[in-house]
């Protein structure tokens, strides 16, 4: 095997006090252009699975929890 | 990896901005229709306008301007090469088109008494019209579609078109980026509205997605067009944006210029007349950048606190919202200081420049049943109307042409091909990451491509791409949605290579920076006064050609023709 993996801070963080993904709301899922959003089965809640935000904000905007917070990605911020 | 077949009379690639409105117009002009829209993203929030947009940079309303002026303002700030009734179809319906989506229900700034209130941005007319409430922009779009009855398919990859025995579009392939499901649909036509090339230089952040463009747009359609045997027109001329330093989005000057703001070198003085985005532009903020009078910035803080907090409303509600949360971590405030800015990375895009897959007045490809709108084509400057205007085009002929088409076709052959293809990196366990192809083969734009353009470096930049692009052959993806980066990575390989042998086979300079060329550092109008089309020759390799610039219809005499390249402002040329 010749895969590592390495972390990274991901810029999108959900607030899971506030998510309501378990009751199956999608929505920050869905409008992502980029597709980086994700709910976890386990948990029943949204979060950040891909480091390629274009901190564009459909998410945030959207959730209608107010949930989500975007920052701007560190190695631009 | 599911097959999933279907059918259809038009399938629109891309409802971001110009494929919405292609798709509507589809359905008006012919009920009969079945219409696809069909996205990588979600409809609801894709594209360049995901978030709204600040104002139309490119307006023809009466009373403000006429068609002919803005034909003649366009000609000149593109150095002459344009397809003039290209840009007059455009021009002529803008409108128009401004009046539909006011019906629409699209707020745009006007008057006291209820006329729209265009600004002055050009050189040398006026057509900037404001749009502070411009974020609904989707949300009417959507609308729209519902209401026409258009099918929409999200999440779906388009890699290929399929063509039939004439070369005629026969239909359309990609993948689904969550389940990897390959999709087959079979169509009489196709209008691509992909967007620009956005993702083939690297930001110099060093963050994959901190482009200018919405990442999405990584210039599949300019591929999937080469592949089917498409023009493609004058590459050479690249899109590159003054933007904000790191955060690579626009600050941006047709917003803030009306107001009072400029781009200023690092005395806080202005060096250029015209803050409107042309070569000529790019080439003064690049030579103020290199000669030691950078950085380069946006100067707001001479302004009224009122108007800056309109701007402010303006640039941190709309279009790119998270400009706010960047300048309060930087500590930027536009009353205190001048706002850092810098030159973006290379793109293909016909909104902002000239380049793109080629398409005439009706929007029609070189490609029989193949349309284009928006950035992804080549009508110059063309900006958010030219892809409502020229979506409506496209739609509205490419109706047309199906009442008159026969069902193609299907080449079996190329679909298994593609299935091949799709289903390769995904069957492999160990190999390149996507991210990795991406990474190297942005970083080696940057390295060789960006401009000044020098001829031996685009030679060792094309070997470097075909090293890549062997290695490539080893790449591997996890799930689906790695597989969607990893043939994002081929489509970016095409483009790159693409920039580089458009560029290196117009030896001349041209159009500012865009193509700054150091090895032929003067404009030679008497061999490169053409236009410059790539498509895939007999042996598939890429080849390139002139073309003629059609008879202009607008004439444009000898004072005016030089406008744009005297852009430096006289006293800091005198000073420096
Ligand atoms: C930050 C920014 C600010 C701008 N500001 C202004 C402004 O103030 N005024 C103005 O007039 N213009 C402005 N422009 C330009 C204007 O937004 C664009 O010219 C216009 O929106 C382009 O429309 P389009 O349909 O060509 O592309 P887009 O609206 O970007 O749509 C492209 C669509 O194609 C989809 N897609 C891409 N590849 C595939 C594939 N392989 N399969 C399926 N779908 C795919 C994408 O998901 C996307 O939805 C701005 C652009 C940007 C990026
Ligand atoms: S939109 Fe908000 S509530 Fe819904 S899944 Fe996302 S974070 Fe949770
Ligand atoms: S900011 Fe944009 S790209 Fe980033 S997670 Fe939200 S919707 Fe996706």
């Amino acid at each position: 095997m010749s895969i590592a993996t390495t972390l990274t801070q991901a810029p999108v963080v959900v607030d899971e006090s506030k998510c309501i993904a378990e009751k199956g709301c999608t929505v920050c899922v869905d409008v992502c252009p980029l597709d980086v959003l994700a709910i976890d089965m386990l948990k029943k809640k949204a979060f950040m699975k891909y480091d390629e935000c274009w901190y564009c904000l459909p998410c945030e905007t959207d959730c209608p929890t107010d949930a989500v917070k975007v920052s701007i990605p560190y190695l631009l911020r | 990896m599911k097959r999933i077949d279907m059918e259809f009379d038009i399938v629109v690639i891309g409802g971001g901005t110009g494929g919405p409105m292609a798709a509507v117009k589809a359905k008006q002009q012919n009920p009969q229709l079945k219409v696809l829209l069909i996205d990588k993203a979600h409809v609801k929030r894709s594209g360049a306008i995901s978030m709204g947009m600040d104002g139309l940079n490119n307006a023809v309303i009466p009373g403000h301007a006429t068609p002919e002026q803005y034909v003649k303002e366009i000609t000149i700030a593109n150095d002459g090469i344009v397809d003039q009734e290209a840009v007059m179809a455009y021009a002529a319906n803008s409108f128009d088109m401004i009046q539909e989506l006011d019906r629409w229900g699209v707020k745009f700034e006007k008057d006291e008494t209820g006329d729209y209130a265009v600004r002055k941005v050009h050189h040398l007319g006026s057509y900037v019209l404001p749009m502070p409430e411009g974020h609904h922009m989707k949300k009417i779009l959507y609308r729209q579609l519902k209401r026409a009855r258009v099918e929409i398919t999200n999440r779906v990859v388009v890699t290929r078109l399929l063509t039939g025995a004439d070369g005629e579009i026969t239909g359309v392939m990609g993948f689904d980026c969550r389940t990897a499901d390959f999709y087959v649909i079979r169509c009489k036509a196709a209008v691509l509205s992909t967007g620009a090339a956005g993702r083939i230089g690297l930001p110099a952040s060093g963050y994959l997605m901190g482009t200018y463009e919405n990442p999405t747009n990584c210039g599949d359609g300019h591929a999937m067009a080469y592949h089917a045997g498409a023009d493609l027109a004058n590459l050479e001329c690249f899109q590159i944006n003054p933007l904000i330093k790191d955060y690579n989005g626009p600050a941006c000057a047709y917003v803030t210029g009306p107001f009072g703001g400029f781009t200023a070198n690092s005395k806080g003085e202005r060096f250029i007349e015209c803050d409107y985005w042309s070569g000529q532009m790019m080439m003064e903020f690049y030579n103020e950048l290199q000669g030691g009078n950078g950085p380069v910035f946006l100067k707001l803080d001479h302004l009224a606190a009122e108007t800056i907090s309109e701007i402010e409303h303006i640039l941190h509600t709309n279009e790119r919202p998270s400009r706010g949360r960047f300048h309060e971590k930087r500590g930027n405030d536009y009353r205190k200081q001048m706002v850092e800015m810098h030159i973006s990375e290379i793109g293909f895009c016909s909104g902002h420049s000239a380049s793109g897959i080629w398409t005439n007045a009706r929007g029609e490809t070189s490609v029989k049943g193949l349309y284009a709108a928006g950035d992804c084509a080549s009508v110059p400057h063309n900006y958010m109307l030219g892809a409502f205007v020229y979506g409506r085009l496209c739609g509205q002929n490419a109706a047309d042409y199906c009442g008159g088409a026969a069902k193609g076709c299907i080449d079996d052959g190329a679909i298994a091909a593609e299935e091949a293809r799709i289903g390769a990196p995904l069957a492999r366990s160990e190999g390149l990451t996507p991210f990795q192809i991406e990474y190297k083969t942005r970083r080696l734009v940057n390295d060789y491509l960006q401009p000044p353009k020098i001829t031996r470096k685009y030679e060792i930049g094309l070997r470097r791409f075909d090293e890549v692009r062997e290695d490539a052959t080893a790449m591997m993806a996890t799930n689906p949605h790695e597989l969607m980066r990893a043939m994002e990575a081929l489509s970016i390989l095409d483009c790159a290579e693409m920039a580089a042998r458009a560029s290196m086979f117009r030896t001349e300079s041209r159009w500012g920076l865009y193509h700054y060329n150091i090895d032929h550092p003067e404009r030679d109008d008497e061999n490169w006064f053409c236009h410059t089309l790539l498509s895939r020759d007999a042996d598939g390799r890429m080849s390139v050609r002139k073309k003629a610039i059609e008879p202009y219809i607008v004439p444009i005499d000898e004072e005016e023709r030089t406008a744009y390249q005297r852009l430096r402002v006289e006293r800091s040329a005198a000073a420096a």
